[in-house]
């Protein structure tokens, strides 16, 4: 349990929603509510950020949730212990930490898989860390059964094969160029690019981040490929909400997964 | 293979490419470009002329007697980047990058600046070759340097403020990268220092070789020997890498980088990444950064803005790995004093960047024979700090 092949395997038509959120922000009790609510809303698989302070592919919008979560001093220790409780508490949902190198790295990456693995998270997305740096990390992860996530844009071409065919977890397709926040229309070859994927590593699973909003985005995004990925749009209305953003949440994911389900 | 994991670009255990897939097609690219120009006598011809008839290069080697007879030890050369067009050695890269560029088909440059002396180059080179530039520039930068935003505006560039963070040069390095990975099909990101990514750590760091290049054959001509110590400034550390590097194989020769102590490296207000810092990832490469327990980037400060940077290029962290470069810290009082010094003694006003490598001069000249040499690289001219410096001694001055 917990993995994230599960998270596609186990949806209702193995196609999966899945929201990201910075822990920490605006709390870590309010984050460790988000996860649960989110799961009963047919989240399938949680991103969850360990906060940086210098978030170099993040748009404004998750720039800003990662400085109000490191003004409350949310630390790597304090979201394994959110996680830990988490799993206590029976919350199974599969969740994946979204984080930089440099905090796996400064944690120790052998302690930080150890850890992961031990409060029953189920890897790790690395976004300034390219398939060349990937061995470093994934080797270690691998040793405690967990994932490294490989990411593929729409600039990577003839490195797709490559980097699909040594995949684990699945493959997170990245939209547009830019970096995080939401757009209103993406103009990527996303079916080109899936293709080549599936045609690399037929089990792997993949799906689409960068710019998703609405449940229309959503539907077109899981259709063509096997899920959907959505943070600046959630971390906007977090933002927004501060405290009270459980339910607006709950809500808009409610709605996404609906949309990602029906497909 | 060619993309054989964890092993392009490194320097020891140091560099990597720890950069968003969005861009690795992008510097895989550069790094080809630059495989094939770097050896094309034709692109190496049309760069030295642009050196000599338009930079000014070679740049002095001065002579600094007076200091020399006043601090009573080793002789005192001073390389003289201060007197480059631009007024810093920044426009040996930006000029190799510029027209690396523009042979890759680019017409857009993109550059971080903190100090301002890198955009006013990037400026400039874009200027005279006929490309767009964005300058990207921390707002707190931004009201330290007003003269050097005014001046990139005038050389025909966009600045964009950066507020994100610190406000300094590091969240510009963050937001360029962020440009870039949004535009990339006809625009470089030229990097300012020997940091990112791999390939921008050896190809900044050739084009500044040409410091001690000069350097080299300019000392023995002078002295008929080789120097006891050759001494530059450290942020990124590009006037550093670019001072030592003809040097690095001669044993006898000591490597000081000066690093920025800020107010003491006991303090928290502190940019000595070597002093200071622990080996991490960040901005594209693997080296030693400023940072917590948790890997979360420390807010730096240094009097001065160019070595306002929590982190050091790789190749110097293979340097201090292995001892063959030393790196010792200088405080904000230090530097300023060294600023006064100079301007008064040799009638020369350093950039308060250089002025770091000059108050360790001061420092190592008297322990030294006066047999013994040492060349200190004056990285930039000191105009654009005159202000800054007059605010640090209480005085405000209205231009």
């Amino acid at each position: 349990m917990n993995k994230i092949a599960d998270a596609f395997a186990a949806s209702p038509n193995g196609k999966a929603f899945i929201p990201f959120i910075t822990a920490g922000d605006p709390t870590i009790a309010v984050t460790e509510q988000l996860v649960k609510a989110m799961a009963r809303a047919g989240a399938d698989l949680i991103e969850l950020g360990v906060p940086f302070s210098d978030p170099t592919a993040e748009g404004p919008v998750i720039q800003d949730a990662n400085i109000r979560a490191l003004k409350n001093a949310v630390t790597t220790d304090d979201v394994f212990d959110m996680v830990g409780r988490l799993r206590a508490e029976g919350c199974v949902v599969p969740l994946v930490i979204m984080t930089y190198a440099n905090v796996v790295f400064s944690y120790g990456i052998e302690r930080f898989a150890a850890r992961e693995r031990e409060v029953g998270l189920a890897g790790v997305i690395l976004p300034d860390v390219p398939h060349e740096e990937k061995a470093e990390f994934a080797e270690v992860f691998a040793a405690q059964g967990l994932d490294v996530v490989s990411l593929i844009a729409p600039t990577s071409h003839e490195r797709i094969r490559e980097i699909a065919a040594d995949a684990q977890g699945f493959v997170y397709i990245v939209s547009s160029l830019g970096v995080t926040g939401v757009r209103s229309e993406i103009t990527s070859d996303i079916p080109g690019m899936v293709a080549l994927i599936r045609d690399a590593n037929p089990g792997i699973p993949c799906a689409v981040g960068f710019g998703i909003s609405t449940p229309k985005q959503a539907a077109k995004m899981a259709a063509a490929s096997d899920g959907a990925i959505v943070g600046s749009a959630i971390v906007r209305m977090i933002g927004a909400q501060g405290e009270a953003c459980v339910e607006p949440v709950t809500a808009y994911v409610r709605e996404m997964a609906a949309a990602v389900h029906a497909v | 293979m060619a993309n054989s994991p964890s092993s392009r670009g490194r320097f020891g255990i140091h560099g990597g490419q720890y950069i968003p897939e969005t861009l690795m097609n992008a510097v895989i690219e550069l790094e080809e470009a630059y495989d094939y120009y770097k050896d094309d006598p034709a692109f190496n011809a049309e760069l030295t002329e642009l050196f000599n008839s338009y930079a000014g290069r070679p740049s002095l080697l001065y002579y600094a007697a007076n200091m020399t007879a006043d601090l009573g030890g080793a002789k005192v050369y001073l390389k003289r980047e201060d007197l480059n067009h631009t007024g810093a050695h920044k426009i040996n890269n930006v000029l190799g990058q510029a027209l690396l560029a523009k042979k890759m088909g680019k017409t857009r440059l993109i550059a971080e600046t903190g100090a301002g002396q890198h955009g006013v180059a990037t400026a400039t080179a874009a200027a005279l070759m006929g490309m767009e530039c964005v300058v990207y520039m921390g707002v707190e930068d931004m009201e330290r340097q007003a003269l050097n935003v005014y001046r990139m505006r005038l050389l025909g560039s966009e600045v964009r403020g950066v507020s994100a963070g610190t406000g300094t040069l590091k969240d510009a390095v963050s937001e360029t990268f962020r440009e870039w990975t949004n535009r990339i099909d006809d625009t470089h990101y030229c990097l300012g220092s020997v940091m990112g990514p791999h390939p921008f750590p050896t190809i900044v760091r050739d084009f500044q070789a040409v410091i001690s290049r000069e350097a080299r054959q300019q000392i023995l001509k002078a002295e008929g020997k080789l120097p006891d110590a050759v001494l530059a400034c450290v942020g990124g550390g590009s006037n550093a890498i670019g001072s030592f590097y003809h040097f690095i194989g001669d044993e006898g020769v000591r490597l000081i980088g000066c690093e920025a102590a800020g107010r003491g490296i006991d303090t928290w207000e502190t940019a000595a990444t070597m002093n200071t810092g622990k080996l991490g990832i960040f901005h594209g490469m693997k080296s030693y950064f400023c940072q917590d327990e948790y890997g979360q980037i420390a807010p730096v400060y240094s009097i001065s803005a160019g070595l306002d940077y929590p982190g050091v290029g790789p190749e110097h962290a293979m340097l201090h790995d292995s001892g063959r470069a030393e790196y010792v810290p200088v405080t904000d009082d230090e530097a300023v004093d060294a600023f006064e010094y100079l301007s008064r003694t040799e009638g020369i006003i350093p950039a308060i960047e250089s002025a770091h490598a000059v108050a360790h001069a001061i420092k190592l000249a008297p322990t030294m024979g006066k047999d013994q040499t040492i060349i200190v690289t004056l990285s930039g001219r000191g105009d654009k700090d005159v202000a800054a410096i007059a605010r640090y001694r209480g005085e405000d001055l209205h231009e």
